[in-house]
């Protein structure tokens, strides 16, 4: 008997797991109000590993002081940069010597949790979809959105396809709109010093908007994501 | 003076040493910047990028060690500095004095690091735990040089007491340690290099290919802490290098212009070196660093 034998045998001598689904769902109805999420398309088991609270709109701090933050948010951009396109090729020159986005206090910051700006660069297929939303909620806010590209804006040359949504926007809130196929690096910059104003002025608020619209957004989303395998909200 | 005015003034002291730290770090990213033809960030950005993440409104936690992470970092970095005299004779910044603390400011050095790596443990993320191994094996291998020179210095001053090790280099520029014990010094700066996590042992770190090395869970507030520490642990190391080889200061000017040109020296070298791979780097400092270390003990020993 070969090992492979062996192994294959202590499988099958192990008896069935036991049925505990009736169980677990009579103690799971308690927990599912409108404050929390199904998370149905996961299994029982799976459902236990994630968080399951929707997100909340939260208030900004008191006037001067939410001003001094908007002002530290402003002047403090790190940046998720989501290659989604073509038009991630025009980001790379923005940290070189020539552009040097450094000197406006902004950095690419590569790990969501850390990064407070969520560009998305170029045309969004299904399936990188369905990453932007796990990465944009994995974000801590204030968090804000700056889509380059016009495939973000319209769907562009792929207004047509079959694997392509058109406006981002419907699946996350956008704060800012680069157009152009493909904008130069000036105008990337020029997107952000659209934003920077947008963050003083404190309209940047895409964070309580996902929240606030938090099932039309989640329903948009799972209208083209079809096989949706992770929780509702990525915490 | 009573305990409790001591305790006000070395915390007015940590918080001294912080924004200097903070400073430092900003005016580095600035000569790194220029280095390479760029304008670079203003050199109040640290102060800012802390004061972003303390205000960002939502963050999570993935349970008690990982809070605890960044709580063990800072305690590691105010341990370090408050057993440390910045400013010899100050009231100030003469902080806490007691017999072998030069091996207790060794450990708190060690301990920030465990602390994280137990944190950042908890966070999950595989990125994490590769910056926690590369930190912690390079950690290991720098310490040894480290250790050696350290033991020199105690076989030459019969202490372990860095007060009294700065007092025996007092009078003239030629009782540093720089010149009584140049091996020890050498074998020490070498050690700094990895200490300080700049090129060529900046792989822990790695700022883009695993991104930002243990931290890579950690957000907001704790980011800030961080953040924070990175200034404290920074200036309190190179205070720690000034008390043992440079003849420690007796006022805050020379205690900010020595601890700058200590810090100059890793920059140099950052700035003009390409990177060691992690098992590249633990074989720099297991050859040549750590048996000018051995030596410098042999030579007090003779």
């Amino acid at each position: 008997m070969t090992d492979i034998d062996k192994i294959h045998d202590s499988l099958e001598a192990k008896p069935e797991p036991a049925d505990t689904e009736t169980n677990n769902n009579t103690e799971r109805e308690w927990r599912k109000d409108e404050k929390t999420l199904t998370n149905s398309e996961l299994s029982l088991e799976e459902q236990d590993w994630f968080c399951d609270a929707r997100p909340q709109p939260v208030k900004p701090a008191w006037g001067p002081i939410e001003k001094f933050y908007n002002w530290a948010r402003s002047h403090s951009l790190w940046i998720l940069a989501f290659g989604t396109g073509c038009g991630a090729i025009e980001l790379r020159p923005l940290v070189t010597a020539r552009y040097d986005i450094s000197r406006l206090g902004m950095q690419p910051r590569p790990t969501p949790r850390q990064a407070s700006v969520f560009m998305i660069g170029g045309y969004v297929s299904i399936k990188t979809l369905k990453r932007i939303v796990r990465s944009y909620e994995q974000m801590q806010g204030p968090k804000f959105v700056v889509a380059v590209c016009s495939c973000a804006i319209n769907g562009g040359m792929y207004w047509d396809s079959y694997n392509t949504i058109k406006r981002i926007d419907h699946y996350i809130p956008v704060d800012v709109y680069v157009t152009g196929c493909m904008p130069r690096p000036e105008a990337v910059i020029a997107g952000f010093t659209k934003l920077k104003e947008l963050i003083m002025a404190g309209k940047a608020e895409g964070q309580n908007l996902y929240a606030e619209k938090f099932d039309w957004y989640k329903a948009n989303q799972k209208q083209v994501i079809k096989d949706w395998n992770m929780p509702d909200y990525n915490w | 003076m009573s305990f409790a005015t001591k305790l006000m003034l070395s915390f007015l002291s940590l918080g001294v040493i912080t924004i200097w730290g903070l400073t430092l770090n900003g005016i580095v990213a600035k000569i790194f910047a220029r280095v390479q033809g760029r304008l670079g960030p203003p050199f109040w950005q640290p102060f800012i990028d802390i004061i972003k993440n303390n205000a960002k409104r939502t963050t999570v936690s993935h349970g008690i060690m990982f809070y605890l992470g960044p709580v063990f970092r800072i305690a590691g970095g105010i341990g370090t500095y408050m057993f440390i005299p910045a400013v010899l004779g100050s009231v100030m910044f003469s902080n806490y004095s007691v017999s072998g603390d030069v091996f207790l400011v060794m450990y708190f050095i060690f301990f920030g690091q465990l602390g994280m790596a137990l944190g950042a443990g908890e966070g999950g993320h595989p990125y994490s735990a590769i910056g926690v191994a590369r930190g912690l094996a390079q950690m290991t291998a720098f310490e040894v040089p480290f250790a050696l020179s350290v033991i020199s210095l105690a076989v030459q001053y019969h202490t372990l007491n860095i007060t009294e090790i700065v007092m025996a280099q007092q009078g003239s520029i030629l009782n540093w340690t720089l010149f009584t014990n140049p091996l020890a010094v050498i074998a020490a700066m070498i050690a700094m290099l990895g200490m300080t996590m700049y090129n060529p042992f900046s792989v822990v770190i790695a700022p883009q290919e695993t991104p930002i090395g243990p931290p890579t869970e950690y957000s907001a507030s704790f980011l800030g802490l961080l953040a924070t520490n990175r200034g404290i642990f920074n200036a309190a190391k190179l205070v720690l290098f000034m008390n043992l080889y440079f003849g420690g200061a007796t006022n805050i000017i020379s205690m900010l212009v020595k601890t700058f040109a200590i810090y100059m020296f890793s920059v140099f070298v950052g700035v003009a070196f390409p990177r060691f791979k992690t098992e590249d780097s633990i074989r720099f400092f297991l050859k040549v660093p750590a048996l000018l270390g051995a030596l410098a003990i042999v030579v007090w020993l003779i």
